[in-house]
């Protein structure tokens, strides 16, 4: 059955019992992202040490999809080098919109690979990208900040 | 009404999606199926009358001028108008943005006086509509300094007569005559009357009335209407606008060029009497016929029985989806003032997730705003699943949306 390709048990787990959820103080930077096709909505905030990805927390107001992936999102870049995060970033972003012709890697996207069935469905994309691009706008505001008081 | 017999004449009706699953089309409130009859029609103008209408001399452009000026007139009896007060659009969206642009154009073109706007008038909405009913008229204010208010939804669904008063000041009212989402029928007699006592303008959103229910826009007493051929067993990329002829007559256009002229001189020009002046450049023609196929197509089966039928779906899928716990109908519950968009929130499932359930058992419903964020806001929720009808769907297929909302449930572990 389809379905279950798309909505696989680890995505199913995440979504129950999502990692980062709820906002978190301090942080760095916030980011709010808006699906606009269907309306919805995730925070997102960021919290850096030195170079290091040090917290993740994030309100996700979605889809089952979209909170999974905000999850998944918290366990890959959590302890990450900025740089790293970002490279998992795109490999996840590829995965995504490849239309389920891109093989994933798990070792770089761990659960994330589980996204790979939400790429054939061109509606869901969006909904899968969400998180990540809230905490890559995240982290641009983090460095714009800092190149600010440099 | 024949149901079997409108089944067979929707060819897409009949195939099926993901991985061998018959089409369960429930999605008529976005855009509705063709009948053959639609396409063919489409087909034999363009196949044997195809020219640029309202130019040259020839024999098809004779043809085509004659068989576009019947399709409006056709279109015009189906919904109690005139010819004349019946403007061809793209879409509904663009009736609506040539009403607000002709009223921000109103300023100094002569005779146009009432549609001047300024600081100080309000354009009044309501909570429901469309964005397509509501960010034209953000703009209109915007431009002119005009304030935009609009009456609050209850509970229930319905529009909260009291939540405000108009004023001398109010120059429009805009309000979808059915809701979208919520399904419901609003006032439109309270509506025009409060309009009138007042003196404002009334434009009424008929996308989702006229394509199911009998209405009669002269009777109704509005100022305009716009509805779109899409949502009505026509093609796409064809609205309507309908006007009262005195309005049009005083009217600025809103684009301009080619056709709409009356005399063009370096140093000016003067405009065509409507509807030409807002039909600027080689208006759609073929959609038109098409749009006018499927206005004959419904006339046949009578829009009594159209909306008969659509009502006892409606019925059904209320039920049926009530029934269920955890199940929230955000609208009327009852057929009441109501038209056939049934919309729902399905406790634990977000829509877009009740969505894919149903697509994977191929029936198609619509989740998400709808194109009606505010309404969704004033319902505290972000999205909600929407099935809505057409002539050609069936009580089994009310079952399917049923059973596949109960599915739902029971894969996310909800039930």
């Amino acid at each position: 059955m389809q379905l279950e390709q798309m909505y696989q048990e680890i995505i199913l787990d995440h979504y129950r019992t999502p990692h980062g959820a709820g906002l978190k103080d301090p942080f760095d930077a916030e980011s709010m992202q808006i699906n606009p096709t269907c309306g919805d909505e995730i925070t997102l905030r960021v919290k850096l040490d030195g170079d290091t990805v040090s917290e993740v927390s994030h309100e996700t107001l979605g889809c089952s999809i979209s909170q999974a992936s905000a999850s998944v999102l918290t366990d890959l870049v959590v302890g990450r080098s900025v740089a790293e995060s970002l490279r998992i970033l795109a490999a996840f972003q590829e995965m995504a919109q490849g239309r389920g012709k891109v093989e994933p890697d798990e070792d770089v996207l761990g659960d994330g690979v589980a996204f790979a069935g939400v790429a054939k469905y061109p509606a869901r994309v969006k909904c899968a990208l969400l998180g990540w691009m809230a905490f890559k706008d995240a982290v641009v505001r983090v460095n714009d900040a800092k190149e600010a008081t440099a | 009404m024949d149901l079997q017999k409108v089944r067979a004449d929707f060819p897409i009706l009949s195939r099926t999606v993901r991985e061998g699953k018959p089409l369960v089309y429930l999605d008529s409130g976005a855009t509705s199926q063709h009948p053959r009859q639609v396409v063919e029609a489409e087909r034999a103008f363009l196949e044997q009358h195809n020219a640029a209408v309202h130019r040259g001399a020839h024999q098809l452009s004779e043809e085509a001028t004659d068989a576009y000026e019947s399709a409006r007139a056709r279109i015009a009896a189906f919904v109690g108008a005139l010819p004349e007060q019946l403007v061809f659009t793209k879409n509904a969206t663009e009736g609506i943005n040539l009403v607000a642009y002709a009223m921000s154009n109103a300023t100094g073109f002569d005779g146009a006086e009432r549609f001047v706007l300024g600081p100080g008038d309000e354009i009044v909405v309501t909570e429901l509509e469309h964005h397509a009913n509501l960010v034209p008229w953000q703009e209109l204010c915007r431009r002119t300094g005009a304030t935009l208010r609009w009456y609050s939804i209850t509970d229930e669904g319905r529009l909260d007569l009291d939540s405000i008063e108009l004023s001398e000041r109010t120059k429009l009212v805009a309000f979808a005559h059915q809701s979208n989402v919520l399904g419901t029928i609003l006032p439109v007699a309270e509506l025009v009357r409060r309009a009138r006592a007042v003196g404002a303008l009334v434009l009424l959103d008929a996308c989702q009335s006229v394509p199911h229910m009998p209405v009669d826009l002269t009777a109704a007493g509005v100022d305009f209407a716009v509805f779109s051929g899409h949502k009505m067993l026509g093609p796409t990329g064809i609205g309507v606008l309908y006007g009262r002829t005195e309005l049009l007559e005083a009217m600025p256009p809103f684009l301009t060029g080619g056709s709409m002229i009356e005399l063009v001189r370096m140093e000016g020009t003067t405009y065509a009497p409507p509807p030409q002046r807002f039909e600027a450049g080689t208006p759609m023609s073929s959609q038109a016929i098409g749009l006018a196929a499927a206005v004959d197509y419904l006339g046949a089966i009578g829009m009594d029985a159209v909306y008969a039928h659509e009502m006892e779906l409606a019925a059904a899928a209320i039920e049926g989806l009530s029934a269920i716990p955890g199940v929230r109908i955000i609208g009327p519950a009852t057929t009441e003032d109501r038209g056939g968009a049934v919309a729902f929130v399905v406790d634990g499932v977000h829509a877009h997730d009740v969505g894919q359930v149903l697509d994977d058992r191929g029936v198609a419903i619509r989740v998400g705003h709808h194109c009606a964020w505010p309404l969704h806001r004033r319902f505290g929720v972000a999205a909600t699943a929407r099935a809505s009808f057409a002539v050609y769907n069936t009580v089994d297929e009310v079952a399917a949306l049923v059973e596949g909302v109960k599915a739902a449930r029971e894969f996310f572990k909800v039930a």
